[in-house]
């Protein structure tokens, strides 16, 4: 008991990198989603098979794969570029960026399944009706497109970011200092492994379930008005 | 990249391929054995039964299987009374731990997709069946159960490609899985793409095969139901 007091601050304290770390990988997601849905949305076909080529990437290949091929591969392309260009030196890679740019990437894939799935379910007359107002292009997207897509995009939304959550524990394995890795640092000094990762796992737990209380109160406030819009 | 190293150590990766699939397959079967009960407790809402079969489902899907698995091979370990039962030679034991730990990860997320497909099944067919006579068990077992597995195959194969995802985990409690296999060769020959390349490209095509084995089976037990809705649309 008196090791718990002790190393929990420890513990706790990877809790900010767990927390910094999704909510960055959660940017980069929507910032890959967007690309991923606009290259599957495209008019172009290859752009067309670009874009699925992404998304089928990303289901083929586990997580860790990639994160260990990004953070290890990547370093050295970079300095193999730098010593053939001369631009730069001996770079290293850092273990937030490698692990927040994989977990981006990977869950970029799932936003863009994400999107395209809320953008298919508008109904066609939205779009109609927004070119019948003389909305074009960019105008459309940003007053029409968009303020609807949230409500669509909410539920499945929600799911990606309860994995992308858990996902973040594979930065444990690149070396970055999480809750799973200060939890088996306390747990290999005070030899009470079971104790910290308990811990670790109820700090999951915690988590988990804040994210599906604030993302419900967002889904209602979203939906607030389904009933009469959809009643008229 | 020196394709001959990969080739050299064909063996390295085979083993890891074979390790990586039993492991998935026990896991799959062992976690949708006890999915099953999982599933319809929570369905059929049986006191107390019905309640821990939530709370267990809801901690072991809000948690990472990193975890999981860490707190059953390196957590375990810290108490004499586990060190010194039966079960030690097992539980000392990477593969079974990281077997384990898949398989009571999975049946929380396959009994979530059963439970589901139970709850979507019309009160018709529950009526139908006790005016047939047929007790509560007997109604589960022969009308219940066979209509939600079929109706979960969509949903099911997601998890069984989330479970090769989650399988790496296993590499890292030491078990030379396909994964296991690469970080063997990059660490043996200081190289990084050869081991973690040639895992990438395993494991989409495992994720291949397995995606067209489910289109397959989609078609052959799944039948039933679109074709209802293809012959509605014929006759129209």
């Amino acid at each position: 008991m008196d090791d718990l007091i002790e190393f929990a601050p420890l513990v706790l304290s990877g809790l900010w990198v767990t927390v910094s770390l999704s909510l960055t990988s959660l940017g980069l997601a929507v910032l890959f989603g967007f690309a991923g849905v606009s290259l599957k949305l495209s008019k172009a076909r290859w752009l067309r098979a670009l874009g699925t080529g992404y998304t089928t990437l990303i289901r083929g290949i586990p997580d860790l794969v990639l994160m260990l091929l990004f953070y290890f591969g990547g370093q050295i392309a970079l300095n193999q570029i730098g010593q053939m260009t001369g631009l730069w030196d001996f770079v290293e890679i850092n273990q937030f960026v490698a692990g927040s740019l994989t977990i981006g990437f990977i869950f970029g894939a799932y936003m863009t399944e994400t999107f395209r799935g809320a953008y298919l379910a508008l109904p066609n007359g939205q779009l109609d009706a927004a070119r019948a107002l003389g909305l074009r292009g960019i105008l459309t997207l940003r007053l029409v497109v968009l303020p609807q897509l949230v409500p669509l995009a909410l539920p499945s939304f929600t799911n990606n970011w309860l994995v992308l959550l858990k996902t973040t524990a594979l930065v444990s394995i690149i070396g970055l200092q999480d809750i799973v890795y200060n939890a088996n640092q306390a747990g290999r000094s005070t030899q009470q492994p079971f104790i910290f990762l308990f811990l670790a796992f109820f700090v999951y737990l915690g988590l988990t379930f804040l994210s599906q209380l604030l993302l419900n109160w967002l889904r209602r406030r979203y939906t607030r008005h389904e009933g009469l819009a959809h009643g008229s | 990249m020196d394709l001959s190293l990969v080739a050299d150590n064909w063996t390295l990766f085979a083993e890891g391929v074979w390790t990586t699939l039993w492991l998935v397959t026990l896991s799959l079967i062992l976690g949708g054995l006890m999915a099953i009960p999982l599933a319809v407790v929570q369905a059929f809402r049986v006191p107390v039964l019905g309640q821990l079969a939530a709370g267990y489902s809801y901690a072991i899907r809000g948690t990472p299987v990193l975890i999981q698995v860490y707190l059953l091979y390196y957590g375990l370990a810290q108490f004499e009374a586990v060190r010194t039962s039966v079960f030690w030679p097992l539980l000392r034991d990477a593969q079974t731990c990281a077997l384990i730990g898949f398989a009571l990860n999975s049946a929380a997320y396959t009994g979530e997709i059963l439970r589901g497909a139970i709850a979507a099944i019309p009160r018709g067919l529950h009526e139908a069946a006790a005016a047939l006579g047929l007790s509560r068990w007997m109604a589960i077992r022969l009308v219940v159960l066979p209509l939600a597995i079929r109706r979960s195959l969509p949903a099911y194969s997601n998890e069984v490609i989330f479970m090769i995802h989650a399988s790496v985990i296993a590499s890292t409690i030491t078990v030379v899985d396909i994964l296991g296999a690469g970080r063997q060769l990059n660490s043996t020959y200081y190289v990084v793409y050869e081991g973690f390349l040639t895992a990438a490209v395993l494991y989409m095509a495992l994720v291949l095969l397995v995606t067209l084995a489910f289109r397959m089976l989609e078609i052959r037990f799944l039948d039933a139901f679109t074709a209802g809705a293809q012959r509605e649309k014929a006759a129209t």
